[in-house]
């Protein structure tokens, strides 16, 4: 169990993690999501005590970071895959890490196998590729058997072929009973492996729910018509006591219908219809919605049709009836 | 105290894994011995041509330390390298989240780490005096004579003490580069320059490495130099301020700074 209460971060005026709390419960993946520039990587580091908090506190199993006293034995972390030393083969950056905690030694050689890297042992992790480092850094995260782990981004950069390894290697840990915590900053990544989901924008906690419930709350789906006669099947619609949503170039969008009983409603009443379809928001989007407001790098001048500043036309929800 | 035995042994291996730990150490043993047979040769040959005054102040052990201005540069990127290395690979992150306790990370890379720079240190002065006193000819000292032993022993320490001098420098400055960007032209050339400048070789005289390798002389003005104000092991107990002052503030900067 990690506890974080209050946590913040602040880099002069700029407030990097504001007064985050939260807690990761055992047995489960949780998910940390959060756009770039979110603050997830420092909330990790505070977490690992590596950078010191401007306020508040992160517990480990009721314990601060700093007093534990052979810390890898709780909490196994993959930070960065690049914080190994690459004059030093892998077994040795392991066996320098186990060693610092008392581990023995024949459990290098174990995480070794259990990642893949048994072949490369002896070689200098310095020529690794970004997923054999990742592979070595995840294997220093399970050296000490730990009961928590936490993974910083873990499939960054992969191949597919890591990134499936990695997902049921997530998976196969957490059914063993352990509290997973694994940030990344895309929704479909987490869809698939998280239990739990905490999501954070500009420092601060903007969800802190089930995988499930927000699935439900936030997949909206909907039916979607256009109609020539588009003021006619309003009219009806209403009549029959659907909530209509104007969507813009002519569609109508209905909530808690089925395309079936829509295109009969039509029918009866004679209309003609030029699409009747269902959809269903992405988590995606619903995950984009919530940060929206929250997300520090806007890709300023997206406007790919011919420049920012360039008047003409304009598909955006806003530039309606201009 | 078993923690504090399992971080030893952990910094062991990283130092024993490591390639850069035998070049520097083999360079510092290999060039203060070469330059400093070298010279001794070289003065043994041409004794003659010196001036009177400092035939009269003549100090053989020295000589034969002749190396050390160099061969101290080795030690000092070693160690340069033990703490810089650890910024530089992104391996502190890693080597913090194994062990939070700051204190007892630092002050066991530096007890393995220094151990053995004293080690390599001594081995090299002891190697570097009898060499040269044997190239030296009709005008080599011995090791019995007054104060000679205690001159090589304080040559083997002034090598450990600059490795952990330089080892205090990287910890607060967390970069090798800038590290070695900074002490080793103040060693080859800022130190020496304003120690023979008027006014300024007041304050230069207490720089570390020039305090420091006061120990090194058998006569207090050897070779018509001037005399310190301070006795041999004064001078190494100035240098060992400075490196508790740099360890220190490596320390603070380790424990109050993000990693």
């Amino acid at each position: 169990m990690i506890e974080l209460e209050g946590l913040t971060k602040r880099y002069g005026t700029k407030i990097a993690v504001d007064h985050l709390s939260f807690q990761v419960r055992p047995g489960v993946v949780t998910g940390f999501l959060g756009p770039n520039g979110a603050g997830k990587s420092t909330t990790m580091r505070m977490m690992l005590d590596l950078d010191n908090p401007t306020s508040g506190t992160v517990r480990i199993d009721g314990k601060h970071y700093r007093d534990l006293a052979e810390p890898l034995k709780y909490i196994g972390a993959l930070l960065d895959a690049k914080a190994m030393h690459g004059g030093r083969s892998a077994y040795n950056n392991l066996l320098c890490l186990a060693q610092s905690n008392r581990i023995p030694a024949s459990r290098v050689g174990e995480v070794l196998d259990l990642v893949g890297l048994t072949a490369v042992a002896k070689k200098k992790s310095k020529g690794f590729s970004l997923g054999m480092g990742q592979r070595l850094g995840i294997a220093s995260a399970l050296l000490g058997d730990p009961e928590i782990l936490m993974f910083d981004e873990p499939v960054n950069g992969l191949d597919p072929e890591g990134i499936h390894w990695i997902r049921n290697l997530m998976k196969a840990l957490a059914a063993e009973g352990r509290t997973i915590f694994v940030s990344s900053h895309l929704m479909s990544e987490m869809a698939l492996t998280a239990d739990h989901l905490i999501v954070i924008g500009q420092g601060k906690l903007l969800a802190d729910t089930s995988m499930a419930d927000f699935i439900q709350q936030n997949s909206r789906s909907f039916v979607r018509m256009r109609s020539p006669q588009q003021e006619r099947l309003r009219d009806v619609l209403h009549a029959n006591g659907f909530v209509v949503v104007e969507a813009g170039h002519g569609a109508l969008e209905v909530d808690g219908a089925t395309t079936e009983k829509l295109g009969e409603l039509a029918a009866e009443n004679g209309l003609v219809l030029h699409e009747l379809s269902q959809q269903r928001a992405s988590l995606e989007e619903a995950f984009m919605q919530m940060t929206a407001a929250a997300v520090e790098y806007h890709a300023h001048g997206t406007d790919v049709h011919g420049g920012a500043a360039a008047p003409g036309p304009q598909w955006g929800p806003t530039s309606e009836g201009a | 105290m078993a923690v504090e035995t399992a971080v030893l042994q952990s910094e062991w291996t990283k130092i024993r894994t490591v390639s850069s730990t035998v070049w520097t150490l083999a360079s510092a043993f290999l060039v203060t011995v070469a330059m400093g047979a070298g010279l001794s040769a070289l003065t043994n040959a041409t004794f003659d041509d010196m001036r009177a005054v400092e035939r009269a102040t003549f100090d053989p052990t020295l000589i034969s330390f002749s190396g050390m201005i160099l061969g101290q540069l080795a030690m000092v990127v070693f160690g340069v390298l033990v703490v810089g290395t650890e910024y530089s690979s992104g391996m502190i992150r890693t080597s913090l989240a194994a062990v939070p306790q700051r204190a007892t990370f630092l002050f066991s890379k530096i007890t393995v780490a220094g151990g053995l720079a004293f080690l390599v240190g001594l081995a090299t002065s002891f190697v570097t005096f009898f060499l040269g006193q044997a190239l030296l000819g009709g005008h080599r000292a011995s090791i019995s004579d007054d104060n000679v032993l205690r001159a090589v022993i304080g040559a083997g320490l002034y090598m450990g003490l600059i490795a952990l001098f330089s080892m205090g420098v990287a910890a607060m400055l967390r970069s090798s580069m800038l590290s070695l960007g900074i002490l080793v032209p103040f060693l080859l050339l800022v130190s020496n320059i304003l120690s023979a400048v008027p006014k300024a070789k007041e304050v230069a005289q207490y720089f570390p490495d020039q305090a420091g390798s006061k120990v090194m002389r058998v006569i207090p003005d050897a070779m018509n130099s001037e005399k310190a104000p301070y006795g041999p092991w004064g001078g190494l107990g100035i240098m060992a301020l400075w490196v508790v002052a740099s360890l220190l503030g490596g320390y603070l900067v380790l424990k109050k700074r993000d990693a």
